[in-house]
Protein backbone atom coordinates (compact mmCIF):
# COMPACT_ATOMS: atom_id res chain seq x y z
CA UNK A 1 0.00 0.00 0.00
CA UNK A 2 2.84 1.98 0.04
CA UNK A 3 3.76 2.06 -3.86
CA UNK A 4 3.77 5.62 -5.56
CA UNK A 5 1.20 6.41 -8.08
CA UNK A 6 2.27 4.71 -11.27
CA UNK A 7 0.18 7.63 -13.31
CA UNK A 8 2.36 10.34 -11.67
CA UNK A 9 2.25 12.79 -8.92
CA UNK A 10 -1.27 14.22 -8.24
CA UNK A 11 -1.20 16.85 -5.56
CA UNK A 12 -3.46 19.27 -4.27
CA UNK A 13 -2.43 22.20 -1.54
CA UNK A 14 -3.31 22.07 1.79
CA UNK A 15 -2.69 25.09 4.04
CA UNK A 16 0.45 25.57 1.23
CA UNK A 17 1.63 22.31 1.66
CA UNK A 18 1.68 19.79 -1.06
CA UNK A 19 -0.02 16.37 -0.75
CA UNK A 20 0.20 13.78 -2.71
CA UNK A 21 -2.64 11.32 -3.57
CA UNK A 22 -3.73 9.01 -6.15
CA UNK A 23 -6.22 9.39 -8.18
CA UNK A 24 -10.01 8.01 -6.87
CA UNK A 25 -8.97 8.56 -3.01
CA UNK A 26 -10.77 10.97 -1.32
CA UNK A 27 -9.25 14.13 0.89
CA UNK A 28 -9.71 12.66 3.91
CA UNK A 29 -7.64 9.34 3.10
CA UNK A 30 -5.12 11.53 1.39
CA UNK A 31 -4.49 13.56 4.67
CA UNK A 32 -4.26 10.83 6.84
CA UNK A 33 -1.66 9.25 4.42
CA UNK A 34 0.09 12.00 4.51
CA UNK A 35 -0.01 11.94 8.29
CA UNK A 36 -1.83 14.50 8.56
CA UNK A 37 -4.72 13.83 11.16
CA UNK A 38 -6.43 16.87 12.21
CA UNK A 39 -7.76 20.00 10.15
CA UNK A 40 -10.40 21.69 12.08
CA UNK A 41 -10.80 23.51 15.21
CA UNK A 42 -14.12 23.43 17.61
CA UNK A 43 -16.07 26.64 17.90
CA UNK A 44 -15.91 26.24 22.15
CA UNK A 45 -13.31 24.23 23.25
CA UNK A 46 -10.71 24.94 19.91
CA UNK A 47 -10.13 20.88 20.38
CA UNK A 48 -8.24 19.69 17.24
CA UNK A 49 -10.70 17.02 14.81
CA UNK A 50 -10.15 15.12 11.86
CA UNK A 51 -12.14 12.31 10.60
CA UNK A 52 -13.97 10.70 13.13
CA UNK A 53 -16.93 8.39 10.91
CA UNK A 54 -15.22 8.23 7.97
CA UNK A 55 -18.54 7.81 5.54
CA UNK A 56 -20.31 10.90 5.73
CA UNK A 57 -22.03 11.04 8.81
CA UNK A 58 -20.90 12.95 11.75
CA UNK A 59 -19.42 16.48 9.37
CA UNK A 60 -16.33 16.24 12.00
CA UNK A 61 -13.76 16.33 9.34
CA UNK A 62 -15.21 19.22 7.39
CA UNK A 63 -12.64 21.91 5.51
CA UNK A 64 -12.56 24.38 3.05
CA UNK A 65 -12.20 22.90 -0.88
CA UNK A 66 -11.21 25.77 -3.43
CA UNK A 67 -13.50 28.35 -1.64
CA UNK A 68 -16.19 26.39 -0.73
CA UNK A 69 -17.03 25.81 2.94
CA UNK A 70 -17.50 22.91 5.29
CA UNK A 71 -16.71 20.15 2.77
CA UNK A 72 -16.80 16.44 4.03
CA UNK A 73 -13.15 15.19 3.37
CA UNK A 74 -14.18 11.82 3.95
CA UNK A 75 -16.46 12.08 1.12
CA UNK A 76 -14.71 14.45 -1.19
CA UNK A 77 -12.46 13.42 -3.79
CA UNK A 78 -9.16 15.12 -4.03
CA UNK A 79 -8.78 16.39 -6.96
CA UNK A 80 -5.19 17.74 -9.13
CA UNK A 81 -4.15 21.49 -8.03
CA UNK A 82 -7.54 21.79 -5.51
CA UNK A 83 -6.98 24.39 -3.03
CA UNK A 84 -7.53 23.34 0.29
CA UNK A 85 -7.59 25.00 4.00
CA UNK A 86 -8.03 23.72 7.41
CA UNK A 87 -11.12 25.20 9.08
CA UNK A 88 -10.79 28.04 11.76
CA UNK A 89 -14.19 28.89 13.23
CA UNK A 90 -13.00 32.10 14.15
CA UNK A 91 -12.03 33.48 10.82
CA UNK A 92 -14.22 36.09 9.00
CA UNK A 93 -16.45 34.75 5.76
CA UNK A 94 -15.29 36.33 2.56
CA UNK A 95 -17.08 38.96 2.02
CA UNK A 96 -16.97 38.18 -2.29
CA UNK A 97 -17.50 34.91 -4.05
CA UNK A 98 -20.09 32.24 -3.36
CA UNK A 99 -21.03 31.70 0.50
CA UNK A 100 -23.05 28.66 1.24
CA UNK A 101 -22.68 25.21 3.28
CA UNK B 1 -36.47 6.95 -20.76
CA UNK B 2 -38.73 10.07 -21.07
CA UNK B 3 -37.33 13.57 -19.81
CA UNK B 4 -39.07 14.59 -16.26
CA UNK B 5 -40.82 11.43 -16.03
CA UNK B 6 -42.35 10.29 -13.41
CA UNK B 7 -40.20 6.86 -12.58
CA UNK B 8 -42.56 3.78 -11.29
CA UNK B 9 -40.03 3.00 -8.39
CA UNK B 10 -37.50 4.75 -6.87
CA UNK B 11 -34.74 3.35 -4.76
CA UNK B 12 -32.65 5.15 -2.21
CA UNK B 13 -29.33 3.50 -1.35
CA UNK B 14 -26.80 1.09 -3.36
CA UNK B 15 -25.56 -0.41 -1.19
CA UNK B 16 -26.48 -4.06 -0.81
CA UNK B 17 -30.79 -3.61 -0.09
CA UNK B 18 -30.90 -0.60 -2.66
CA UNK B 19 -28.68 -2.52 -5.39
CA UNK B 20 -30.47 -5.48 -5.26
CA UNK B 21 -34.13 -3.69 -5.18
CA UNK B 22 -33.59 -1.52 -8.38
CA UNK B 23 -32.08 -4.50 -10.46
CA UNK B 24 -34.51 -6.93 -9.26
CA UNK B 25 -37.44 -4.11 -9.74
CA UNK B 26 -35.92 -3.14 -13.33
CA UNK B 27 -35.81 -6.80 -14.52
CA UNK B 28 -39.52 -7.16 -13.39
CA UNK B 29 -40.51 -4.12 -15.66
CA UNK B 30 -40.51 -0.97 -13.55
CA UNK B 31 -39.25 1.86 -14.27
CA UNK B 32 -36.78 2.68 -11.92
CA UNK B 33 -34.68 5.68 -10.73
CA UNK B 34 -31.70 4.50 -8.21
CA UNK B 35 -30.50 7.79 -6.07
CA UNK B 36 -27.66 6.87 -3.76
CA UNK B 37 -25.29 9.63 -1.76
CA UNK B 38 -22.18 7.48 -2.78
CA UNK B 39 -20.07 8.22 -5.86
CA UNK B 40 -20.50 4.52 -6.90
CA UNK B 41 -22.20 1.40 -6.06
CA UNK B 42 -21.84 -1.07 -3.66
CA UNK B 43 -23.03 1.24 -0.24
CA UNK B 44 -20.74 0.90 2.65
CA UNK B 45 -20.53 -2.91 2.72
CA UNK B 46 -19.22 -3.24 -0.91
CA UNK B 47 -17.24 0.25 -0.42
CA UNK B 48 -14.10 -0.46 -2.96
CA UNK B 49 -11.80 2.34 -5.16
CA UNK B 50 -12.64 4.37 -7.60
CA UNK B 51 -13.81 2.23 -10.74
CA UNK B 52 -12.13 4.61 -12.92
CA UNK B 53 -8.95 4.53 -11.46
CA UNK B 54 -8.50 0.99 -10.36
CA UNK B 55 -4.82 1.09 -11.55
CA UNK B 56 -3.82 3.63 -9.33
CA UNK B 57 -4.80 1.45 -6.39
CA UNK B 58 -1.85 -1.46 -5.20
CA UNK B 59 -4.67 -3.96 -4.71
CA UNK B 60 -7.68 -5.29 -6.55
CA UNK B 61 -11.09 -3.96 -5.62
CA UNK B 62 -12.23 -6.64 -4.41
CA UNK B 63 -9.42 -6.49 -1.33
CA UNK B 64 -10.78 -7.39 2.22
CA UNK B 65 -14.10 -8.14 1.02
CA UNK B 66 -16.96 -10.92 1.26
CA UNK B 67 -19.75 -12.14 -1.49
CA UNK B 68 -17.58 -9.95 -3.94
CA UNK B 69 -18.84 -11.83 -6.94
CA UNK B 70 -22.54 -11.87 -5.80
CA UNK B 71 -21.94 -7.51 -6.09
CA UNK B 72 -20.69 -7.53 -9.22
CA UNK B 73 -22.95 -9.90 -10.52
CA UNK B 74 -25.81 -7.22 -9.30
CA UNK B 75 -23.39 -4.26 -10.89
CA UNK B 76 -23.32 -5.66 -14.22
CA UNK B 77 -27.44 -6.60 -14.33
CA UNK B 78 -27.46 -2.57 -12.81
CA UNK B 79 -25.74 -1.64 -16.30
CA UNK B 80 -27.72 -3.94 -18.15
CA UNK B 81 -30.55 -2.25 -17.12
CA UNK B 82 -29.01 1.10 -17.49
CA UNK B 83 -28.03 0.37 -20.70
CA UNK B 84 -31.45 -0.75 -21.89
CA UNK B 85 -33.62 2.31 -20.67
CA UNK B 86 -35.19 1.17 -18.03
CA UNK B 87 -33.19 2.31 -14.85
CA UNK B 88 -31.37 5.75 -14.07
CA UNK B 89 -28.60 5.87 -11.91
CA UNK B 90 -28.12 8.69 -9.63
CA UNK B 91 -25.18 8.97 -7.76
CA UNK B 92 -23.41 11.41 -5.46
CA UNK B 93 -26.47 12.57 -4.65
CA UNK B 94 -28.46 13.30 -0.96
CA UNK B 95 -32.14 13.03 -0.55
CA UNK B 96 -32.71 15.74 1.87
CA UNK B 97 -36.40 15.79 1.86
CA UNK B 98 -39.61 13.87 0.48
CA UNK B 99 -43.00 15.06 -0.03
CA UNK B 100 -45.99 12.60 -0.70
CA UNK B 101 -49.58 13.17 -2.46
CA UNK B 102 -51.69 10.53 -3.06
CA UNK B 103 -50.30 9.16 -6.11
CA UNK B 104 -46.42 10.57 -6.36
CA UNK B 105 -43.50 10.78 -4.38
CA UNK B 106 -41.24 13.46 -4.72
CA UNK B 107 -37.62 13.30 -3.84
CA UNK B 108 -35.59 16.33 -3.60
CA UNK B 109 -31.44 16.02 -3.84
CA UNK B 110 -28.75 17.64 -3.22
CA UNK B 111 -24.77 16.80 -4.50
CA UNK B 112 -22.61 14.81 -1.62
CA UNK B 113 -19.82 16.95 -2.61
CA UNK B 114 -19.42 20.51 -4.32
CA UNK B 115 -22.72 21.85 -4.90
CA UNK B 116 -24.97 22.29 -8.17
CA UNK B 117 -24.14 24.58 -11.05
CA UNK B 118 -25.57 28.02 -11.06
CA UNK B 119 -28.66 26.87 -12.98
CA UNK B 120 -29.95 23.99 -10.63
CA UNK B 121 -33.02 24.33 -10.97
CA UNK B 122 -32.60 22.93 -14.36
CA UNK B 123 -31.09 19.79 -13.47
CA UNK B 124 -33.09 17.38 -13.90
CA UNK B 125 -31.53 15.16 -11.15
CA UNK B 126 -32.31 17.66 -8.71
CA UNK B 127 -35.85 16.43 -8.74
CA UNK B 128 -37.17 12.93 -8.85
CA UNK B 129 -40.93 12.07 -8.70
CA UNK B 130 -41.71 8.24 -8.23
CA UNK B 131 -45.07 6.01 -7.92
CA UNK B 132 -43.27 3.90 -5.75
CA UNK B 133 -40.32 4.02 -2.93
CA UNK B 134 -37.86 1.69 -1.73
CA UNK B 135 -36.02 3.12 1.00
CA UNK B 136 -32.56 1.15 1.69
CA UNK B 137 -30.88 4.02 3.82
CA UNK B 138 -28.34 1.52 5.79
CA UNK B 139 -26.68 2.12 8.42
CA UNK B 140 -23.48 3.46 10.30
CA UNK B 141 -21.69 2.61 13.22
CA UNK B 142 -23.02 3.51 16.86
CA UNK B 143 -20.89 4.78 18.78
CA UNK B 144 -20.71 5.42 23.18
CA UNK B 145 -18.74 8.34 24.18
CA UNK B 146 -15.62 7.65 26.21
CA UNK B 147 -13.04 9.97 27.90
CA UNK B 148 -11.10 11.41 25.04
CA UNK B 149 -12.97 10.09 22.20
CA UNK B 150 -13.00 13.45 20.27
CA UNK B 151 -8.88 13.02 20.70
CA UNK B 152 -7.82 12.85 16.84
CA UNK B 153 -6.91 9.25 15.77
CA UNK B 154 -10.04 7.84 17.23
CA UNK B 155 -12.44 7.11 14.68
CA UNK B 156 -15.35 4.60 14.27
CA UNK B 157 -14.80 1.13 12.93
CA UNK B 158 -16.61 1.56 9.94
CA UNK B 159 -14.83 4.98 9.08
CA UNK B 160 -11.31 2.95 9.52
CA UNK B 161 -12.74 0.18 7.04
CA UNK B 162 -13.85 2.47 4.51
CA UNK B 163 -10.48 4.06 4.37
CA UNK B 164 -9.01 1.02 3.84
CA UNK B 165 -11.40 -0.51 1.05
CA UNK B 166 -12.25 2.27 -0.69
CA UNK B 167 -8.76 4.48 -0.24
CA UNK B 168 -6.66 1.73 0.70
CA UNK B 169 -5.09 3.60 3.44
CA UNK B 170 -4.32 2.99 6.97
CA UNK B 171 -5.27 5.39 9.44
CA UNK B 172 -2.20 4.59 12.00
CA UNK B 173 0.12 2.10 12.80
CA UNK B 174 -0.90 0.85 16.37
CA UNK B 175 -4.41 0.12 16.73
CA UNK B 176 -6.75 -0.58 19.21
CA UNK B 177 -10.43 -2.21 18.13
CA UNK B 178 -12.97 -1.66 20.53
CA UNK B 179 -16.23 -2.29 21.31
CA UNK B 180 -18.26 -5.33 20.71
CA UNK B 181 -19.54 -7.36 17.56
CA UNK B 182 -18.33 -9.19 15.02
CA UNK B 183 -17.64 -6.23 12.84
CA UNK B 184 -14.73 -5.67 14.87
CA UNK B 185 -13.56 -8.81 14.22
CA UNK B 186 -13.47 -8.18 10.49
CA UNK B 187 -12.37 -4.11 11.10
CA UNK B 188 -8.95 -6.10 13.12
CA UNK B 189 -8.00 -8.26 10.29
CA UNK B 190 -8.66 -5.86 7.36
CA UNK B 191 -5.98 -3.30 9.68
CA UNK B 192 -3.55 -6.59 10.13
CA UNK B 193 -3.39 -7.46 6.60
CA UNK B 194 -2.88 -4.42 5.37
CA UNK B 195 0.29 -4.27 7.92
CA UNK B 196 -1.29 -2.10 11.00
CA UNK B 197 -0.01 -3.81 14.29
CA UNK B 198 -3.56 -4.71 15.97
CA UNK B 199 -2.22 -4.32 20.06
CA UNK B 200 -6.01 -5.34 20.96
CA UNK B 201 -9.14 -6.59 20.21
CA UNK B 202 -11.76 -5.70 22.84
CA UNK B 203 -15.10 -6.85 23.38
CA UNK B 204 -16.91 -5.49 25.92
CA UNK B 205 -18.98 -8.80 26.05
CA UNK B 206 -17.87 -12.19 26.86
CA UNK B 207 -17.75 -14.92 23.63
CA UNK B 208 -20.35 -17.40 26.21
CA UNK B 209 -23.03 -14.91 25.47
CA UNK B 210 -22.72 -16.69 21.93
CA UNK B 211 -23.73 -20.26 23.50
CA UNK B 212 -27.06 -18.67 24.08
CA UNK B 213 -27.11 -18.54 20.42
CA UNK B 214 -29.94 -21.22 18.56
CA UNK B 215 -27.57 -23.57 16.50
CA UNK B 216 -30.06 -22.86 13.39
CA UNK B 217 -28.78 -19.10 13.59
CA UNK B 218 -24.81 -20.65 13.55
CA UNK B 219 -25.31 -22.16 10.38
CA UNK B 220 -26.46 -19.10 8.51
CA UNK B 221 -24.37 -20.01 5.17
CA UNK B 222 -21.33 -18.18 5.00
CA UNK B 223 -20.79 -16.73 8.57
CA UNK B 224 -19.42 -19.32 9.97
CA UNK B 225 -16.43 -19.23 7.06
CA UNK B 226 -16.25 -15.87 7.82
CA UNK B 227 -15.46 -16.24 11.46
CA UNK B 228 -12.81 -19.18 10.52
CA UNK B 229 -11.05 -16.53 8.53
CA UNK B 230 -10.73 -13.70 10.99
CA UNK B 231 -9.54 -16.70 13.13
CA UNK B 232 -6.69 -17.48 11.61
CA UNK B 233 -5.83 -14.26 10.55
CA UNK B 234 -6.19 -13.65 13.96
CA UNK B 235 -3.69 -16.72 14.64
CA UNK B 236 -1.00 -15.13 11.95
CA UNK B 237 -0.97 -12.09 12.91
CA UNK B 238 -0.90 -12.68 17.10
CA UNK B 239 -3.94 -10.07 17.43
CA UNK B 240 -4.75 -10.41 21.14
CA UNK B 241 -8.82 -10.75 21.34
CA UNK B 242 -9.85 -9.09 24.90
CA UNK B 243 -13.13 -10.01 25.99
CA UNK B 244 -15.23 -8.21 28.97
CA UNK B 245 -12.54 -4.87 28.06
CA UNK B 246 -13.61 -1.87 27.13
CA UNK B 247 -11.53 0.91 26.27
CA UNK B 248 -11.60 2.93 29.48
CA UNK B 249 -9.98 6.44 27.97
CA UNK B 250 -8.04 7.68 25.43
CA UNK B 251 -5.20 9.71 25.66
CA UNK B 252 -3.00 12.39 23.34
CA UNK B 253 -2.05 15.54 22.28
CA UNK B 254 -3.73 16.36 19.12
CA UNK B 255 -3.16 12.98 18.45
CA UNK B 256 -3.80 9.67 20.17
CA UNK B 257 -0.80 8.60 22.07
CA UNK B 258 -2.06 5.66 24.69
CA UNK B 259 -4.96 3.72 25.27
CA UNK B 260 -6.00 2.78 28.37
CA UNK B 261 -7.93 -0.57 28.60
CA UNK B 262 -9.99 -1.62 31.58
CA UNK B 263 -12.00 -5.17 32.90
CA UNK B 264 -15.68 -5.03 32.78
CA UNK B 265 -18.25 -7.01 34.66
CA UNK B 266 -21.49 -8.50 33.04
CA UNK B 267 -23.16 -5.16 33.30
CA UNK B 268 -20.38 -3.33 31.53
CA UNK B 269 -18.91 -1.86 35.16
CA UNK B 270 -15.30 -0.89 34.87
CA UNK B 271 -13.33 -3.57 37.61
CA UNK B 272 -11.37 -1.34 39.68
CA UNK B 273 -7.35 -1.59 39.72
CA UNK B 274 -7.80 -3.34 36.00
CA UNK B 275 -6.85 -0.26 34.20
CA UNK B 276 -3.64 -0.88 31.74
CA UNK B 277 -2.39 1.71 29.53
CA UNK B 278 -0.72 0.80 26.02
CA UNK B 279 0.67 2.72 23.07
CA UNK B 280 -1.18 3.07 20.12
CA UNK B 281 -1.86 6.40 17.94
CA UNK B 282 -5.59 4.49 16.00
CA UNK B 283 -8.20 3.70 17.93
CA UNK B 284 -11.14 2.32 16.07
CA UNK B 285 -14.81 1.95 18.18
CA UNK B 286 -17.71 0.18 17.15
CA UNK B 287 -21.42 -0.70 19.11
CA UNK B 288 -23.53 -2.45 16.45
CA UNK B 289 -24.53 -0.41 13.82
CA UNK B 290 -27.62 2.41 13.92
CA UNK B 291 -30.19 2.13 11.00
CA UNK B 292 -30.33 5.83 8.72
CA UNK B 293 -34.21 6.38 9.14
CA UNK B 294 -34.56 9.95 9.15
CA UNK B 295 -36.28 9.46 5.37
CA UNK B 296 -38.62 6.74 6.89
CA UNK B 297 -39.74 9.09 10.23
CA UNK B 298 -39.87 12.24 8.10
CA UNK B 299 -42.62 9.88 5.69
CA UNK B 300 -44.77 9.25 9.35
CA UNK B 301 -43.65 5.50 8.94
CA UNK B 302 -43.94 3.35 11.60
CA UNK B 303 -40.68 2.27 14.08
CA UNK B 304 -40.03 -0.01 16.95
CA UNK B 305 -37.29 -0.50 18.84
CA UNK B 306 -35.40 -3.45 17.90
CA UNK B 307 -33.13 -6.41 20.12
CA UNK B 308 -30.06 -4.97 19.74
CA UNK B 309 -32.00 -1.43 21.60
CA UNK B 310 -31.43 0.75 17.97
CA UNK B 311 -34.54 2.07 16.46
CA UNK B 312 -35.68 0.42 13.42
CA UNK B 313 -39.01 1.27 10.98
CA UNK B 314 -41.14 -1.62 10.81
CA UNK B 315 -41.69 -3.79 7.27
CA UNK B 316 -44.29 -6.05 7.04
CA UNK B 317 -43.81 -9.75 5.59
CA UNK B 318 -43.48 -8.53 2.32
CA UNK B 319 -41.39 -5.07 3.06
CA UNK B 320 -44.47 -2.83 3.42
CA UNK B 321 -44.12 0.01 5.33
CA UNK B 322 -46.97 1.59 7.13
CA UNK B 323 -47.08 4.00 4.28
CA UNK B 324 -48.69 3.64 1.42
CA UNK B 325 -46.12 3.04 -1.50
CA UNK B 326 -43.36 3.02 0.63
CA UNK B 327 -41.30 -0.36 1.02
CA UNK B 328 -38.09 -0.72 3.36
CA UNK B 329 -35.17 -3.12 3.04
CA UNK B 330 -31.97 -3.71 4.55
CA UNK B 331 -30.55 -2.29 7.72
CA UNK B 332 -33.41 0.35 8.19
CA UNK B 333 -35.65 -2.46 8.88
CA UNK B 334 -32.89 -3.92 11.92
CA UNK B 335 -29.56 -4.77 11.17
CA UNK B 336 -28.61 -8.14 9.96
CA UNK B 337 -25.62 -8.40 7.42
CA UNK B 338 -25.50 -7.91 3.58
CA UNK B 339 -26.91 -11.09 2.81
CA UNK B 340 -30.06 -9.95 4.75
CA UNK B 341 -29.84 -7.17 2.94
CA UNK B 342 -29.57 -8.32 -0.68
CA UNK B 343 -32.90 -10.86 0.16
CA UNK B 344 -35.24 -8.16 1.96
CA UNK B 345 -34.22 -5.70 -1.32
CA UNK B 346 -35.34 -8.46 -3.40
CA UNK B 347 -38.21 -9.02 -2.27
CA UNK B 348 -39.37 -5.66 -1.80
CA UNK B 349 -38.85 -5.04 -5.19
CA UNK B 350 -41.06 -8.11 -6.27
CA UNK B 351 -44.14 -6.65 -3.93
CA UNK B 352 -43.49 -3.27 -5.06
CA UNK B 353 -43.72 -4.80 -8.78
CA UNK B 354 -46.60 -7.09 -7.72
CA UNK B 355 -48.78 -3.59 -6.03
CA UNK B 356 -47.79 -1.83 -9.48
CA UNK B 357 -50.08 -4.61 -11.09
CA UNK B 358 -47.26 -6.66 -12.50
CA UNK B 359 -47.37 -10.68 -12.70
CA UNK B 360 -46.58 -12.23 -9.36
CA UNK B 361 -43.82 -14.84 -8.46
CA UNK B 362 -45.29 -16.00 -5.41
CA UNK B 363 -42.86 -19.00 -5.08
CA UNK B 364 -39.74 -16.34 -5.58
CA UNK B 365 -41.27 -14.15 -3.05
CA UNK B 366 -41.61 -17.08 -0.39
CA UNK B 367 -38.78 -18.12 -0.73
CA UNK B 368 -37.38 -15.02 0.30
CA UNK B 369 -39.62 -15.02 3.28
CA UNK B 370 -38.26 -17.92 4.56
CA UNK B 371 -34.43 -16.88 3.66
CA UNK B 372 -35.16 -13.49 5.75
CA UNK B 373 -36.63 -15.30 8.37
CA UNK B 374 -33.45 -17.33 8.35
CA UNK B 375 -31.27 -14.09 8.39
CA UNK B 376 -33.04 -12.73 11.12
CA UNK B 377 -32.89 -15.45 13.30
CA UNK B 378 -29.21 -15.50 13.33
CA UNK B 379 -29.34 -11.57 13.55
CA UNK B 380 -31.40 -12.02 16.79
CA UNK B 381 -28.45 -14.43 18.13
CA UNK B 382 -25.64 -12.07 17.09
CA UNK B 383 -27.72 -8.95 18.84
CA UNK B 384 -28.41 -10.98 22.16
CA UNK B 385 -24.78 -12.08 21.88
CA UNK B 386 -23.03 -8.33 21.48
CA UNK B 387 -25.50 -5.57 23.53
CA UNK B 388 -24.82 -2.52 24.56
CA UNK B 389 -23.31 -2.80 28.30
CA UNK B 390 -26.28 -1.78 30.61
CA UNK B 391 -24.04 0.45 32.77
CA UNK B 392 -21.96 1.70 30.00
CA UNK B 393 -23.08 5.35 31.34
CA UNK B 394 -20.50 4.93 34.57
CA UNK B 395 -17.90 5.20 32.16
CA UNK B 396 -18.40 9.09 31.75
CA UNK B 397 -16.57 11.35 33.36
CA UNK B 398 -18.38 15.11 33.87
CA UNK B 399 -16.33 16.47 31.10
CA UNK B 400 -16.87 13.58 28.89
CA UNK B 401 -17.93 15.15 25.51
CA UNK B 402 -21.17 13.17 24.75
CA UNK B 403 -22.35 15.71 21.60
CA UNK B 404 -19.42 16.17 19.54
CA UNK B 405 -20.65 19.34 17.32
CA UNK B 406 -22.36 21.29 19.81
CA UNK B 407 -19.26 20.14 22.75
CA UNK B 408 -22.04 19.37 25.10
CA UNK B 409 -20.29 17.15 27.93
CA UNK B 410 -22.12 14.36 29.82
CA UNK B 411 -22.10 16.58 33.32
CA UNK B 412 -24.22 19.38 31.61
CA UNK B 413 -26.20 16.54 29.94
CA UNK B 414 -27.09 15.18 33.73
CA UNK B 415 -27.38 18.94 34.93
CA UNK B 416 -30.09 18.98 32.54
CA UNK B 417 -31.96 16.37 33.88
CA UNK B 418 -31.63 17.24 37.45
CA UNK B 419 -31.64 20.88 37.72
CA UNK B 420 -34.34 21.52 35.02
CA UNK B 421 -36.25 18.38 35.43
CA UNK B 422 -35.88 17.35 31.58
CA UNK B 423 -36.97 14.05 31.43
CA UNK B 424 -37.00 12.50 27.81
CA UNK B 425 -34.42 12.98 25.51
CA UNK B 426 -36.20 15.72 23.32
CA UNK B 427 -35.90 18.09 26.41
CA UNK B 428 -32.67 17.52 26.93
CA UNK B 429 -32.17 18.44 23.50
CA UNK B 430 -33.66 21.73 23.14
CA UNK B 431 -32.46 22.93 26.40
CA UNK B 432 -28.78 21.89 26.64
CA UNK B 433 -28.69 21.73 23.05
CA UNK B 434 -26.22 18.19 22.43
CA UNK B 435 -27.72 16.45 18.94
CA UNK B 436 -28.42 19.84 17.45
CA UNK B 437 -25.22 20.54 14.92
CA UNK B 438 -24.05 19.46 11.81
CA UNK B 439 -24.70 15.80 12.85
CA UNK B 440 -27.93 16.53 13.66
CA UNK B 441 -27.81 13.70 16.74
CA UNK B 442 -26.60 10.92 14.12
CA UNK B 443 -23.41 10.03 16.09
CA UNK B 444 -24.63 11.07 19.90
CA UNK B 445 -28.52 10.20 19.65
CA UNK B 446 -28.25 6.53 21.19
CA UNK B 447 -25.76 7.53 23.85
CA UNK B 448 -27.76 10.23 24.78
CA UNK B 449 -31.29 8.52 25.15
CA UNK B 450 -29.15 5.89 26.75
CA UNK B 451 -27.31 9.05 29.66
CA UNK B 452 -30.90 10.38 29.87
CA UNK B 453 -32.70 6.67 30.75
CA UNK B 454 -29.74 6.22 33.34
CA UNK B 455 -30.57 9.65 35.16
CA UNK B 456 -34.60 8.95 34.75
CA UNK B 457 -34.82 5.62 35.46
CA UNK B 458 -36.83 5.54 32.44
CA UNK B 459 -36.21 3.34 29.30
CA UNK B 460 -36.22 4.81 25.93
CA UNK B 461 -39.54 4.45 23.81
CA UNK B 462 -39.37 4.85 20.12
CA UNK B 463 -41.49 8.39 21.15
CA UNK B 464 -38.24 9.25 22.40
CA UNK B 465 -36.24 7.99 20.07
CA UNK B 466 -37.94 9.10 17.33
CA UNK B 467 -37.36 13.27 18.22
CA UNK B 468 -33.75 12.03 17.58
CA UNK B 469 -33.94 10.83 13.95
CA UNK B 470 -36.65 13.40 12.94
CA UNK B 471 -34.84 16.17 10.55
CA UNK B 472 -36.95 18.20 8.61
CA UNK B 473 -33.89 18.38 6.32
CA UNK B 474 -32.40 14.87 5.91
CA UNK B 475 -29.06 16.70 4.80
CA UNK B 476 -27.72 20.00 5.43
CA UNK B 477 -27.80 22.10 2.42
CA UNK B 478 -27.24 25.08 1.27
CA UNK B 479 -29.85 28.19 1.31
CA UNK B 480 -29.67 28.39 -2.71
CA UNK B 481 -31.36 25.04 -2.73
CA UNK B 482 -34.00 26.19 -0.25
CA UNK B 483 -34.56 29.42 -1.68
CA UNK B 484 -35.47 27.51 -5.18
CA UNK B 485 -38.12 25.44 -3.00
CA UNK B 486 -38.87 28.52 -2.10
CA UNK B 487 -39.58 29.88 -5.45
CA UNK B 488 -41.26 26.93 -6.70
CA UNK B 489 -38.46 27.07 -9.01
CA UNK B 490 -38.31 22.75 -9.61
Amino acid sequence: MTAPPPDGAREFSFDGRAIAFREGQTIGAALTAAGVTSWRTTRITGEPRGLFCGIGVCYDCILTVDGRRAQRACVTPALDGQIVRSDDPAEALPLTGEVDG
Amino acid sequence: MAEASVYELAVIGAGPAGLSAAVAAAERGLTVALVDAGAQTGGQYWRHPDERHLDAFARPESSGHHHWAHYRDLRARLARAVEQGRLVHLPGRQVWRIDRDDTLLTLRTTPTSGADAADAAAAPERVVRAERLVLATGAYDRQLPLPGWTTPGVMAAGGVQALLKANQVTAGRRAVVAGTGPFLLSVAAGLADAGVEVVAVCDANALSRWAATPLRAIQEPGKLREGVGYAATFVRHRIPLRTRTVVASVAGTGRVSHVTLAKVDARGRIRPGSERTIEADLVALGWGFTPQLELAIGLGARTRVDVDSSLVAVADADQRSSVPGVYLAGEATGIGGAVQSCAEGELAALTAAVDAGRSDDPRARSRLRRRIARGRRFAVGMHRASPVPADWTTWLAAGTTVCRCEEVDAGAVRATVHDLAADDPRDVRVTARPGMGLCQGRVCGFALSCLVAAETGRTAEPIDLEPLAKRPLAAPLTVADLALLADGKD
